[in-house]
């Protein structure tokens, strides 16, 4: 029974189609999945916030890259499409009182339903055009969410209850992992699995050339449709669950910069990889704690680092996106399989 | 009537500073066919160096403006030569977040040295307002409408008659035939961007002027910019101008009239708006070139 293996000795479709090469990759993704379930025991609070928060990060970013790295549609309307899941949360959960096994899959719907209506344009737009019709959306959104107080509260935000069901309720960060790490387990699954269906072949086909797509018979103005639907159902249920876990939401949690955020995360993970969506959801979220640590750490001697820290979480941002764009346009996917295929004949290879 | 005039000229005078940012876009676009969501970032980076140069060493303003145009220049190299050249021949979703992530590093530089308070911009025009027809109208208006429209007009001619004009507007044509005829692609699309760096900074000082200071909210204009550009049609110099003047007056008019209804933010939304109508109706633009292609 091998890690890994050291060529491709594919015998069957089945095998070709397979998720996991290995059974051992299989059974130690579990164990690691496992061994994440007993986080909460060792994590602080803080911690427990931090690791909330990158689940989240991941959905999200998983959502966004179905649309843009697998569909090839660019997004920068995904703020929104978090603000109308986090305030469709507020009032399903906390006007109507709904238990969270409804709410949630209910935010992420009506979040698909808008971001379906925000790709009609993409029936005539196309790249650039595209990602200017996405941008005016997110302003649209945020307009109507800063004045419809009845509904969103306004700029004083509004509160969302923790997610209960029967008699019991997630309220404290230990609790909440413990619902949105399946939630994210499963979305990624199924993720994984979209593109191994019909589906998920024909989002990769318009992204690769939507010209031939339309030839071989993939209807390309609905598949963009449905690219939409599904990326801002994940997108809506990340922002169910942050309204969940902030217990306020006003619209400066969706401001553009959580946008290109999230497009940071893509393209730094690798476009049109769920395994990449993970790594940078991961990369940028951790990335302002890693800086808290150090400027505190170093505040002894450089006491005025801790005063540029928003400075500096911003231009490590900015330079992370451009040095990998510029020097591995692949992302940390692309990275992470060539470490492995290093290994793979360790230490014979040629 | 008078506050209709009033809005009108607002929105005349932002529209003349959009013109002009959006020109630096076009400019960027029709030769090197890159949208760049830095040009507030230019702006701003502009506005906080002349303000710089004059607070702290004395200079007169004149000096300080022909320096801060020294530094757009070097600037718009430097982000050329270093980080979009690299870039050339790499998908449309590629080029625009290296362009969001060049914005993230500027802003963060501006805040880095200095800070996210207002600054107040020395008074580069005079206070007191001159009285057209009904209408007071503050100087820094007036002067900064005229230095955008000579501005405009110089630019105008440059590229229809100056050398580099004539072989920018051939790379914007067909970058192969351009080659092949001597001219060189990769110093056209320097030169573009110390044009883009340039204007930009110079709107930034005269939003400064205008304003009496300076802080993060002008790299919003870069943003502001691209309804602008979409409605005069992204290729098109002529359209930058128009749509700049257009969307000024129509942010100011919904801004006036449609805020008290809505209880205010009108005129932030109202351009995006327009961009979404226009995109959907004549995604090119008043003077774009139509590109036609059916899937």
């Amino acid at each position: 029974m091998s890690m890994m293996r050291c060529g491709d000795f594919r015998t069957t479709y089945a095998e070709d189609m397979a998720i996991f090469d290995t059974a051992l990759a299989r059974r130690l993704l579990l164990a690691f999945l496992l061994a994440l379930l007993l986080l909460p025991l060792v994590a602080t609070t803080y911690w427990l916030d931090v690791s909330n928060r990158t689940l989240i990060a991941v959905v999200a970013a998983v959502g966004l890259n179905i649309l843009t790295g697998f569909t090839g549609q660019i997004s920068l309307g995904n703020a929104a499409f978090l603000a109308v899941g986090g305030y469709a949360t507020a009032a399903l959960a906390g006007k109507a009182g709904l238990p969270f096994p409804l709410v949630i899959p209910l935010a992420g719907v009506v979040s698909a339903l808008v971001g379906m209506v925000f790709g009609i344009p993409s029936l005539r737009l196309k790249g650039l055009y595209l990602a200017m019709a996405t941008l005016a959306a997110h302003f649209v959104v945020e307009f109507t969410v800063t004045h419809w107080d009845s509904m969103t509260g306004g700029v004083n935000g509004i509160s969302v209850p923790a997610p209960h069901v029967g008699g019991f309720a997630f309220d404290s960060d230990r609790r909440l992992f413990y619902l949105i790490l399946p939630i994210t387990a499963f979305l990624l699954l199924f993720a994984k699995n979209l593109f191994r269906t019909k589906v998920g072949k024909a989002f990769v086909a318009i992204r690769d050339q939507d010209i031939s797509a339309e030839v071989m018979g993939v209807n390309v103005y609905r598949y963009k449709l449905l690219s939409f639907g599904v990326s801002s159902f994940y997108v809506g249920v990340a922002g169910s669950l942050m309204a969940y876990q902030a217990h306020i939401i006003s619209p400066e949690n969706f401001p553009i910069t959580v946008a290109i955020d999230y497009l940071g995360m893509i393209i730094i993970g690798g476009m049109g990889s769920i395994l990449g969506s993970v790594l940078g959801a991961i990369f940028i979220t951790l990335l302002p704690e890693v800086l808290r640590l150090l400027s505190g750490a170093l505040a002894d001697t450089y006491p005025q680092l801790v005063g540029l820290l928003a400075s500096l979480k911003m231009g490590v941002f900015g330079l992370t996106i451009v040095l990998f764009l510029i020097f591995e346009p692949d992302g940390m996917a692309a990275r992470w399989h060539t470490i492995k295929n290093y290994w793979k004949l360790y230490p014979f290879s040629y | 009537m008078e506050f209709f005039l009033q809005l009108v000229l607002n929105g005349l005078v932002v529209g003349s500073i959009y013109s002009l940012v959006a020109l630096g876009f076009v400019v960027i676009y029709k030769s090197t066919s890159i949208l760049n969501f830095a040009q507030g970032e230019f702006l701003m980076l502009g506005a906080y160096v002349c303000l710089a140069i004059t607070a702290g060493g004395r200079v007169p303003f004149l000096a300080a403006f022909l320096l801060t145009m020294a530094f757009s220049v070097v600037l718009g190299l430097l982000m050329e030569r270093v980080i979009l050249r690299p870039m050339i021949g790499e998908p449309v979703i590629s080029v625009i977040m290296v362009t969001l992530g060049l914005s993230s590093i500027l802003k963060a530089v501006v805040q880095g040295i200095w800070g996210t308070d207002t600054r107040p911009f020395p008074a580069i025009f005079p206070a007191h307002p001159v009285q057209i027809g009904p209408l007071p109208v503050s100087q820094g208006y007036l002067y900064s409408m005229v230095s955008v429209g000579v501005l405009l007009v110089l630019f105008s001619l440059f590229f229809k008659f100056s050398r580099y004009g004539i072989a920018m507007r051939a790379t914007a044509f067909s970058q192969q035939v351009a080659l092949s005829m001597g001219i060189s692609v990769k110093r056209i699309f320097a030169l573009s961007w110390s044009i883009a760096a340039v204007v930009s900074a110079v709107g930034g000082i005269l939003l400064g002027g205008v304003r009496g200071g300076v802080d993060g909210a002008l790299a919003f204009f870069g943003l502001k910019v691209i309804p602008v550009v979409i409605l005069g049609g992204l290729d098109s110099v002529l359209g930058a101008i128009v749509g700049g003047v257009v969307m000024g007056v129509l942010e100011n008019l919904s801004g006036g009239y449609l805020d008290p209804i809505f209880g205010g933010g009108v005129k932030e939304v109202a351009p995006f708006i327009a961009l979404v109508a226009i995109l959907t109706f004549k995604p090119y633009g008043l003077f774009g070139k139509v590109k036609i292609e059916r899937v």
